[in-house]
């Protein structure tokens, strides 16, 4: 009844609506969107977090145990002018009962240059890596894939310049580069003059018939890495912390294929999805803060895979399966270092497996839960999530 | 890694062929306009659309080639009203191309350019996901569609001054005959007036102000919302003190409820074409008017 109403008066007040000759119609400018993440974590394992083999970055955890807040995100964006779009997303987070606020993309970008060039400047998620340049709410499961974890401390963000180029045919093909300060994990120390870090990346995308699409991509990151710190490491009341000063190479390759009868996802879809990395290191490990000062020469190779597929069965409803998988191979002139570093691999491999099942009860709301088993620190584990992800305001609209 | 890009970039270039008549790209959101820019464009263009009948227009991924063909696009035809708010915009802001962005005469929207129906007075999501701008599926209403069509020629002519005559005498044509076809639609279709009918979801408003049909009830007890059982019960209720002819949905939608509210009712489930392509006799705008009124008279009896 309530909306039958609605309805006759919507009728009234179009009648008496004399500007629908509008050359343009648009929402509010600019776009606000909200998103509240919360969660439940439940796991057995004590102490701290480690990927043997990897130096973690300070974000790189799985998570607490039983109630916390994910990345709650407030982000702003719109048509500057009609050069110019522009993006400001901060997240909120809480870290040891302290409110942290995060500034996680603030840049501009040229959508109107021409030639399929798009210049883009200020902070952003790199574009290296399929998952890497989407939000965390838009990711398929509540956590990044161990990879992403172990060389990125879950994403990929730095202050600089993006140049890309598509080109004008019929396959979708893109080229770009990039030139950042280098001074955020996992590069570290702003090196060159605070040009320490570059990425190439290139993408390639079609469709197969009217149900299949796929996108493939190649990317390379550099760094000059200047004192990287590794975070979230106590190593018993010390307060040495591991920093590696050197070269850092990380190459990938990304494959996402996308299936829908008929190309209408709304009812079922289908994604299958993996990405693998490969990381090089060559420079010098110390000890900061210990005396005399421990140190190492290092040589490292890290690398790793995920493979996952996410099921829509029926509107709303996803059940998601991912394995993980990575391995480390690091030397150096004083192995002590590199195990206090947790460069030592321990002859472990790690792994994971997660199940996740989610219902969205609209665009707007997800539901999550998931399940893992985590082989990837020594001490296998069983992890738990339940968590809520709903965004208020403007549309969003996610990329492929 | 290096000498892969390399050889990639040179097989990109071989491979790009500039065409060597002066046509128009003419990138359609969906297959109505695809059809429609052909009634008035002709040979002058080159349409593709973006999406079929059997997609729901308001949930597409921006995938990789619309985004390469948007790239190439001289003019972008969509619904507009933010019926595409979930992929268009990414489209056009990663296609480097500046001609097609919003405010520029290559992008062109056709619910713009008509008076809309169902325009919110409570902006709420509480309420299901309704169109700040009104109701977008305005290409059922052949009325709606002349002004479109005669919008459309304006904006072909800004683009492509030299093929103004052109454009001008194919609108022409085109008016011609859409008038003729609509007297006969409307004379085919007087029955219809007065008639309640259920629809899946309200993207029958235009088609049934046109014919001055009645929205009896939606499957979706609110926009963009699945249906329920309860729902379907409480509109069986409804149904019983104030019966419908006939539900309709489109060849999108997933049938399951209308015939569940049907075997519930005894309703006539009735699939419309809603766009080109939606049946294999629709081939263009004026055969999509002429199954769909057929189907709704075949449902009346």
């Amino acid at each position: 009844m309530k909306t039958k109403s609605l309805f006759l008066g919507a009728i009234v007040f179009a009648c008496f609506n004399s500007i629908s000759y509008a050359s343009k119609l648009s929402g509010i400018n600019p776009d606000i969107s909200l998103t509240l993440d919360g969660r439940y974590g439940s796991y057995s394992n004590a102490g701290d977090y480690e990927l043997p083999g990897f130096m973690l970055g300070s974000e790189a955890s799985r998570g607490e145990k039983g109630f916390y807040l994910g990345h709650n995100e407030l982000s702003i964006s719109a048509n500057i002018d009609d050069m110019f779009y522009g993006k400001f997303t901060t997240a909120i987070t809480e870290h040891e009962a302290k409110t942290e606020v995060e500034l996680e993309e603030a840049y501009i970008e040229t959508p109107a240059l021409g030639y399929g060039v798009t210049v883009k400047a200020g902070r952003f998620y790199s574009d290296v890596g399929y998952l890497n340049n989407q939000h965390g709410h838009a990711w398929d499961f509540a956590d990044a894939p161990l990879i992403y974890r172990g060389l990125f401390a879950n994403q990929l963000l730095d202050d600089g310049l993006q140049v890309s180029w598509l080109a004008p045919t019929d396959i979708y093909f893109k080229l770009g580069i990039e030139s950042t300060r280098g001074e955020r994990f996992p590069a570290g120390g702003a090196a060159n003059d605070g040009r320490g870090a570059n990425a190439v990346f290139a993408e390639f995308g079609g469709d197969v018939g009217v149900s299949h699409a796929w996108q493939l991509g190649f990317s390379h990151w550099r760094a000059d890495v200047v004192g990287r710190t590794a975070g979230a490491h106590a190593h018993g009341t010390t307060s040495e912390i591991p920093t590696f000063t050197g070269d850092s190479r990380i190459s990938g390759i990304d494959f996402v294929w996308k299936w829908a009868p008929n190309g209408n996802k709304h009812e079922r879809n289908l994604k299958i999805q993996a990405e693998y990395f490969v990381r090089d290191e060559n420079g010098r490990v110390d000890m900061a803060g210990s005396s005399p000062l421990e140190t190492s020469t290092y040589e490292g190779e890290q690398s790793g895979w995920y493979l996952q597929t996410v099921y829509q069965f029926k509107p709303r409803w996803r059940i998601g399966y991912r394995y993980d998988r990575l391995r480390a191979d690091n030397t150096g002139s004083d192995p002590s270092v590199l195990t206090e570093a947790s460069l030592d691999d321990k002859d472990h491999t790690p792994e994971r497996s997660t199940l996740m099942l989610d219902y969205s009860h609209s665009e707007y709301s997800r539901i999550r839960m998931q399940y893992a088993r985590d082989k990837s620190y020594t001490d296998s584990d069983n992890l738990f999530f339940l968590q809520y992800i709903v965004t208020l305001g403007a549309h969003s609209a996610h990329r492929f | 890694m290096k000498k892969f890009m390399a050889t990639s970039l040179v097989a990109v270039l071989f491979t790009m062929t500039i065409p060597a008549m002066a046509e128009l790209n003419v990138f359609a959101c969906e297959p109505e306009w695809a059809s429609l820019a052909s009634e008035i464009g002709g040979e002058r263009i080159r349409t593709y659309s973006a999406t079929t009948a059997f997609q729901d227009p308001h949930h597409i991924e921006a995938r990789p080639s619309l985004i390469a063909r948007v790239r190439r696009a001289d003019l972008v035809i969509c619904s507009g009203a933010e019926l595409e708010v979930g992929w268009l915009p990414l489209l056009q802001r990663q296609a480097g191309n500046p001609s097609v962005l919003p405010g520029k005469p290559g992008y062109f929207e056709a619910a713009a350019m008509v008076e809309r129906l169902d325009i919110p007075v409570v902006l709420d999501r509480s309420v299901g996901d309704v169109h700040a701008q009104g109701n977008p599926h305005v290409h059922l209403d052949p009325r709606r569609i002349q002004g479109i069509a005669r919008a459309l020629q304006t904006r072909l002519i800004e683009i492509d001054p030299d093929g103004k005559a052109y454009y001008q005498s194919r609108l022409i044509d085109f008016n011609q005959r859409w008038q003729q076809a609509t007297e006969q639609w409307q004379y085919q279709a007087k029955k219809l007036k007065g008639t309640r009918i259920v629809v899946h979801h309200r993207d029958w408003v235009y088609l049934f102000d046109w014919l001055g049909i009645q929205i009896a009830g939606a499957l979706e007890p609110k926009p963009g919302l699945p249906t329920s059982v309860g729902h379907l019960l409480s509109l069986k209720q409804a149904l019983a003190s104030n019966p419908a002819a006939m539900i309709v949905h489109t060849t999108y939608q997933n049938p399951r409820a209308a015939k569940r509210l049907a075997q519930m009712t005894n309703i006539p489930v009735v699939e419309l074409p809603y766009t080109v392509g939606g049946d294999e006799r629709v081939t263009d705008l004026f055969s999509l008017f002429d199954v769909t009124i057929q189907r709704l008279m075949d449902g009346l009896q």
